[in-house]
């Protein structure tokens, strides 16, 4: 806890800074709020409307966390298909990142056409944004798995099964876990666009409706929620991440 | 029938013949050393006894089975100490017999006391030194159920003293759990010190080119590396190192001249 005082101190106050020069600038232009409403704004929006704000936001965490938890799902089960399997591996990794080149925008409407409203096309467009960053980190820590260990292992008569589940998938751990970070933050994105495509409720829609009545103030909330909201699966990722490589990060030191 | 039997093995890689004919046996309890001049072909050897590899020709038999090809029949102490970074020593341990399918954690925390490791069972191994670590990969191997251990140059990365500390301690702990082990280096010394037989290669493709029965009785010491008698073995081995490295007449006519050291050095470097 000290220690993340002592880090975040420097940052915190660079935003700070940020907010004091936007506030004095929007107020000092005389800018309308619907064009650019002052941070106290913003915060006083935020606190007044919270009562109406939280169920999207619930709606937002449960929809990322869904979301997330199936990408893991789907993209650990590519990485590990793929790597243990290396001629499908030759034939589907060029497709995999074709995948990520469709742009999700684009993608989205196509997906309400053919799944309609419900659960599934948001999931798809979570599980999408997701999966990529965990395959590919889980991919390149099964390759990086040290050749001494592997021959050790060999020698010593470990069988294939015996080889990943002791050394190769522990070893993918730090990798796998810098794509949980990435992954855990696009969720929130993922979720926030594909509530976009129709949803009863949800950051998502609660963002589309304050733009489109000009409650610029709303937008800004549904910002910064988005944003808080990624930084902590991010630091949930890096607490589970803490325990569970804690050998490394000792030896870190 | 002899525990481990290399009848006639060969081994090439494309048109590169690394072993030729290459035959020995060790014995029950017995401790063999292969000594050969580095690039001989000694990991290869240890390749195709551990099953990751097939010869091209001959047979691999432990007790009256035949292995070619076969893993799980070693237990192997590699020359890093190739230590799982995220378990700790007693984990660690465990491991050689955790593959095999059956685990003894009584006798692995009794077997870290004996190896001096009392306190470290719950340390991760980066919390270790060079030659502590490489004691753990030791006693992995011993407690691994095979009955056959197989040692890859496993001091060569240990500084001087270290490296006499573990000779040591290896003889102590072996001279009270006896095991069939097979021992590679190309340390002269360590091999004369520690083995009951020594095996001499040739250079590439690899043959037995000499065969000793080291004389000296159990439980051996420390001062053993200084008498005459020792000397005499090592310079009866290192000639016929050269011979097998060098196989020109300068060379044999050397080996039986009685010149000084540094004079054969030269002269075997020449030819």
């Amino acid at each position: 806890m000290v220690k993340i005082i002592a880090k975040g101190w420097r940052p915190l106050t660079v935003l700070l800074l940020l907010f004091i020069v936007w506030e004095t600038v929007a107020i000092k232009s005389g800018v309308p709020d619907w064009l650019l409403p002052t941070p106290t704004k913003i915060f006083y929006e935020g606190f007044n409307g919270w009562f109406n704000f939280y169920p999207n936001l619930l709606s937002t965490i449960k929809l990322s966390l869904l979301g997330f938890a199936l990408g893991l799902l789907i993209g650990l089960l590519t990485a590990i298909l793929l790597h243990l399997l290396p001629f499908i591996r030759e034939s589907i990794y060029p497709l995999l990142i074709i995948s990520q080149n469709i742009p999700i925008i684009v993608l989205a409407p196509l997906l309400v056409i053919w799944f309609g409203f419900g659960l599934l096309p948001k999931m798809i467009v979570i599980t999408l944004v997701c999966f990529f960053p965990i395959t590919v980190a889980a991919l390149d820590g099964f390759k990086q798995t040290s050749n001494e260990l592997k021959h050790y292992m060999i020698m010593a008569g470990a069988s294939n099964k015996q080889l990943f589940w002791k050394l190769e998938l522990p070893y993918a751990l730090p990798s796998l876990f810098s794509g949980l970070k990435i992954s855990a933050t696009y969720s929130v994105m993922g979720a926030v666009i594909s509530e976009w495509l129709g949803a009863k409720e949800g950051i998502g829609v609660y963002m589309t409706l304050a733009s489109s009545s000009f409650r610029t103030d709303r937008v800004f909330v549904a910002i910064f929620a988005i944003v808080a909201l990624s930084l902590l699966f991010f630091s949930i990722i890096v607490l589970i991440e803490r325990w569970l490589v804690r050998w490394q990060l000792k030896g870190a030191k | 029938m002899s525990h481990l039997t290399v009848s006639n093995i060969s081994k090439q890689f494309d048109k590169n013949e690394v072993i030729k004919n290459l035959a020995f046996t060790v014995e029950k309890n017995e401790f063999v050393s292969i000594l050969g001049p580095s690039g001989s072909g000694k990991s290869t050897i240890f390749s195709l006894i551990g099953g990751i590899l097939s010869p091209d020709q001959g047979t691999i038999h432990l007790d009256h089975q035949v292995i070619n090809g076969k893993r799980g029949f070693i237990s192997y102490m590699p020359q890093t100490p190739s230590l799982l970074p995220w378990r700790t020593i007693v984990e660690n341990v465990l491991l050689g017999q955790e593959l095999q399918g059956k685990k003894e954690k009584e006798a692995a925390l009794d077997m870290i006391d004996i190896a001096g490791l009392t306190g470290y069972e719950n340390a991760y191994p980066h919390e270790l030194s060079g030659g502590m670590k490489q004691r753990v990969s030791f006693i992995r191997a011993l407690l691994s159920p095979q009955s056959i251990i197989c040692l890859d140059e496993p001091f060569s990365a240990l500084d001087e003293l270290t490296r006499l500390d573990m000779q040591k301690w290896l003889l102590s702990i072996w001279e009270e759990h006896r095991r069939t082990i097979l021992f590679v280096t190309h340390n002269i010394e360590e091999a004369l010190f520690l083995s009951d037989r020594i095996i001499v290669l040739s250079n590439k493709p690899s043959q037995v080119a000499a065969e000793f029965h080291v004389p000296f009785s159990r439980p051996r010491e420390e001062s053993l590396f200084l008498e005459d008698e020792f000397l005499e073995w090592k310079r009866k081995i290192y000639y016929s190192l050269r011979k097998a490295q060098a196989p020109c007449s300068a060379a044999y006519g050397l080996e039986h001249s009685n010149r000084d050291k540094g004079n054969t050095v030269s002269i075997a470097a020449r030819c």
